[in-house]
């Protein structure tokens, strides 16, 4: 069991995935071009007076990215899945968690990064006010990572099976209740004027905690699935 | 397996036993099951005295409460069994833990809609976003997504270790849901709402309640067991004891 | 005996839920019941056509379906 040391191994799958991510960027466009057809769309819908789109536009964006994420993530590993890579991946002498925590971080880079680059286009298309913006930033940036890790593993567990959509949003959306109510809550103190710094450090002792726990439960979730 | 378990668990565990112990346990619990409901359901609608803040509508509390502690105790039962499922292979414990998420979705959907029944005379609305009802409701995606995910593989017994993972987070997931939603309700000030309003329960209501709540636990059992025997002979289509079952009853 | 059903005003809301109680019971208890039946009528189905393979191994049969 000489294999490369597991920093380079590291390393290596997420030199990969980017790679294979930048090859196929026009995938990458996509999430992104979801969330804005749908924030223009709540406007229509709601009518465009300014107060009320105020009001509903922190919660607004914070849905639109979760939704545009949920699009992204039933592919995180099928690609790999398909060509055998990930097989390999499990037979490899190098533990498998730290390598999907890789597979993990490549994932979010590709899709929630673009997605928060543009959050304040969305933000400013519902008029939300510019002092609300880093708290919604913050939020954003804490939320997204802990909904990709808690995706992977149910991603992971859907490994072994051919229609896996619906079922990805209707096991996703219990996992998801708490990070969108501390996300949203924080966006809605801020608005208000009130310290927003609890549901914030909320949402990073939630992301502290699954950046150990959600990499070991990929792993076994991915064990469960692919054996046959 | 270790040493300490008794010899008479590893028995158990074997399919065509358990099948003939299910049977054998299944009319007996049934039985209990409808007497105790029955006197339970006596005693609540007929001897049980008019509640002074909600007249009759309380009444519904009789099924609502077992049936929402029934959702959370078939949960944490599946959960155990998905425990023993995934630690040791047990082909059973996969079984029962994938025969109990349909009860507990059955119990979760009933404690939603009397919950709603009862709310709409009391609170004046069907729904409202409290910490219990959110968090019973994500309890039904959470059954649900159990179902699904068991469902949606090829191979039953990898769908069931699968599930059973899913079943484990989940049960990390429902006080986090609840601790959540509690933060979020005082955050917006919503209406305090108080499940047992100002009245203090009288023994005569008890009573019914505490019956209903044994009652619901033996259907439980009863269900289970109609279940894991139907599941068994489905799982062990091949094996010689259920070709015996099925000749003999044709024969019949 | 009236009184009763009426139950102070709130039957509409006191007979569903025992109504949605009983049904949804009913219908989880019935469901693998039938299961049963249909599961040991195609085991028999499986079993009787294995049994008339063995006896009349025609030549040139279809090949064993499973």
């Amino acid at each position: 069991m000489s294999g490369a040391p597991l920093s380079r191994a590291c390393a290596a799958v997420l030199r990969r995935d980017l790679v294979l991510a930048w090859r196929r960027r026009g995938d990458l466009a996509m999430p992104v071009l979801y969330a804005l057809i749908v924030a223009t769309l709540f406007p229509f819908a709601l009518g465009p007076e300014d107060a009320l789109l105020q009001r509903i536009a922190g919660g607004v964006v914070l849905v639109t990215v979760l939704l545009a994420m949920l699009l992204a993530l039933d592919g995180m590993f099928r690609s790999d899945l398909e060509d055998g890579s990930l097989e390999q991946l499990v037979l490899s002498p190098q533990p498998l968690a730290p390598l999907l925590g890789m597979k993990i971080l490549a994932h979010w880079l590709a899709t929630a990064l673009p997605l928060i680059v543009v959050a304040p286009l969305l933000a400013g298309m519902l008029h939300l006010p510019a002092a609300v913006l880093p708290a919604l930033l913050l939020a954003l940036l804490l939320a997204t990572p802990l909904l990709s890790l808690l995706g992977a593993v149910l991603v992971a567990l859907t490994a072994g099976t051919r229609r896996s959509g619906m079922l990805l949003a209707l096991m996703l959306l219990p996992l998801c209740v708490p990070v969108v109510i501390f996300a949203a809550g924080a966006v809605a103190a801020a608005q208000q004027g009130l310290p927003w710094s609890a549901p914030v450090a909320w949402l990073g002792a939630g992301l502290a905690l699954a950046l150990v726990l959600a990499p070991l439960a990929c792993a076994v979730a991915l064990r469960i699935a692919l054996d046959a | 397996m270790a040493n300490w378990i008794p010899l008479w668990v590893h028995k158990l565990g074997s399919p065509p036993i358990f099948y003939r112990f299910a049977g054998a346990v299944r009319p007996w619990a049934l039985a209990l099951a409808a007497l105790l409901g029955a006197v339970a359901l006596y005693g609540g609608l007929v001897l049980a005295p008019q509640d002074r803040y909600q007249h009759d509508a309380y009444r519904i509390i009789f099924i609502h409460v077992p049936c929402a502690w029934m959702s959370l105790f078939i949960y944490g039962a599946m959960a155990v069994a998905s425990f023993v499922a995934l630690v040791w292979r047990v082909k059973l414990a996969e079984v029962v833990a994938m025969e109990s998420a349909p009860i507990g979705a059955a119990f979760t959907f009933v404690t939603l809609v009397t919950g709603s029944l009862w709310g709409k005379p009391m609170w004046g609305t069907w729904w409202t976003w409290d910490a219990r009802l959110t968090s019973e409701l994500v309890l039904l995606f959470l059954y649900l997504g159990v179902i699904g995910l068991y469902h949606a593989f090829e191979d039953r017994r990898q769908g069931a270790r699968a599930a059973a993972f899913l079943a484990l987070i989940g049960i990390v997931n429902v006080p986090i849901v609840h601790f959540s939603v509690n933060w979020w309700n005082t955050l917006h000030q919503g209406s305090t709402v108080r499940i047992l309003g100002p009245s203090k329960i009288s023994g005569d209501m008890l009573w019914p309640l505490l019956t209903m709540m044994v009652a619901t636990k033996c259907y439980y059992l009863a269900s289970l067991c109609g279940r894991v025997r139907a599941d068994l002979l489905e799982l062990e289509g091949g094996k010689d004891w259920v070709r015996r079952i099925a000749e003999a009853e044709e024969r019949a | 005996m009236n009184g009763f059903f009426a139950m102070g005003g709130y039957a509409a809301y006191v007979w569903p839920a025992y109504a949605v109680f009983l049904l949804v019971l009913a219908a989880d208890f019935l469901s693998p019941a039938l299961r049963r039946r249909r599961i040991l009528r195609e085991l028999r189905a499986r079993l009787a056509r294995q049994a008339r393979r063995q006896r009349a191994p025609a030549p040139g049969s279809l090949p064993s379906e499973r």
